[in-house]
């Protein structure tokens, strides 16, 4: 039996398949070169290796019960994510994880999930949908809101097309521009959450997206009647070691990429807004 | 059929009023339906009124020469549609077309202002409505304006 390699240690995995999502992004599908990869829940990260370039943390965005690969959305944004946005099939990259505290799933069986993505944020959420549509009944009412810049920066536009066909899903997409032939909302996704068919009292709401945009999303969740204790958030910083021991991604007492990257609201209301942080 | 007075007691915006503003304000109002595509309001015309969606979608639209037109807002039921009827000069400021059949309230601005004149209890009440949903604009707006889906 082999031991567990070390959390420093990247495991080699293979580019498997590509798709670009975006001008911008890319969802790589990952294979291990030896033996099975861990298993993950939603809202957890692995850091992923370009070799000679750096490593970055990024999230996962495939379907947990889908064992044999990790599915993650990059977007290039900078050196690192960069070459990993441009790895082809057949590819090696260094893998290390999966690491961090995922959303509450199970937790929220009974409740009605309120899942509220901007922009790339989807991509951490899309585990947990995956994950709620795969056990519909255990849920109320599910909601899935979804914000983008315009139209044609919609992530993962196919699938959303997909649930909304669905009945026992509510999905809402609104983005902050559009040209006339777009049929959609348009406005913010903070605003949609007034609208949304939930039971605020009895909701259990995951948020994801830049920053800004999850302060406004959970104040209109608190506005709605939302609990701060029911209001997760994905808070991501410069994760470095993803164990808790370098301190790069501090935020107040916690470490995210140990503690994170998924807080509860009421745990980082007091702290969320400060520029010090 | 609903009258036009329990119509706007039963909407959001107008919830809570006393029977006797929510009269007031029914004395100035006539039913409107639109159909898609069709516009509500252009910019630079007269705010002659302004309108309470029951049903249907909104879109605000601003053109500017050369270029498509850019829709930076939707409305749907349960929203108001124009705040410029209630400062002068009393004129549009973007287009408003409906993006789908859409069955709205008109409420006649002079018609308002002057009973808000004459009522400042009504004419408050009406002001802490709509200042709240300007505010909230206001917000969006900042956010919108912060383009902040490019950055993650």
């Amino acid at each position: 039996m082999s031991a567990r390699p070390g959390p420093f240690i990247p495991q080699l995995y293979r580019v498997s398949r590509t798709q670009r999502e975006l001008a911008d992004t890319v969802t790589l599908e990952l294979v291990p070169q030896e033996g099975a990869r861990p298993a993950f829940q939603p809202g957890q990260f692995n850091m992923l290796y370009a070799f000679g370039v750096g490593e970055v943390a990024i999230s996962l965005s495939g379907d947990p019960n889908e064992t044999k690969t990790y599915v993650h959305t990059v977007r290039d944004v900078g050196a690192v994510s960069g070459a990993i946005a441009r790895l082809t099939t057949g590819a090696t990259v260094g893998l290390r994880g999966p690491f961090g505290q995922g959303w509450p799933i199970a937790q929220a069986e009974g409740a009605d999930m309120v899942i509220v993505a901007g922009g790339l944020g989807l991509a951490p959420l899309r585990p947990a949908i995956y994950q709620v549509l795969s056990n519909r009944r255990r849920y109320g009412r599910v909601v899935v809101l979804v914000g983008s810049r315009n139209p044609q920066d919609l992530l993962f536009r196919h699938e959303l097309e997909q649930w909304r066909q669905r009945l026992d899903v509510d999905i809402g997409v609104t983005v902050d521009h559009a040209d006339p032939e777009w049929r959609g909302n348009v406005g913010v996704v903070p605003a949609l959450i007034p609208r949304a068919p939930f039971d605020p009292h009895d909701a259990v709401a995951l948020v994801c997206g830049p920053e800004v945009m999850m302060r406004f999303a959970a104040n209109a969740l608190r506005d709605a009647g939302v609990a701060g204790d029911r209001i997760y958030l994905s808070m991501e910083r410069n994760m470095k070691c993803a164990i808790g021991l370098c301190g790069h991604c501090q935020f107040g007492p916690d470490f995210l990429c140990k503690d994170g990257p998924v807080l509860r609201y009421d745990r980082i209301a007091a702290i969320f807004a400060a520029r010090e942080i | 059929m609903p009258d036009i007075e329990h119509v706007l007691k039963e909407h959001p915006f107008f919830a809570g009023l006393a029977p006797a503003q929510s009269k007031l304000i029914a004395g100035c109002a006539r039913n409107h339906l639109f159909g898609a595509g069709q516009y509500l309001f252009h910019e630079g015309e007269p705010a002659n009124e302004f309108f309470v969606i029951r049903h249907g979608h909104v879109a605000l639209e601003i053109v500017a020469p050369g270029q498509a037109p850019l829709v930076f807002a939707t409305l749907g039921q349960g929203e108001i549609v124009g705040a410029s009827w209630l400062v002068p000069p009393y004129r549009w400021t973007f287009d408003a077309r409906a993006v789908e059949l859409t069955r709205a309230i008109g409420i006649d601005a002079a018609c308002l202002r002057g009973k808000c004149e004459a009522d400042h209890d009504l004419g408050y009440e009406m002001m802490k409505r709509f200042l709240s949903v300007l505010v909230q604009r206001l917000h969006a707006t900042r956010l919108q304006i912060l383009d902040i889906y490019g950055k993650r």
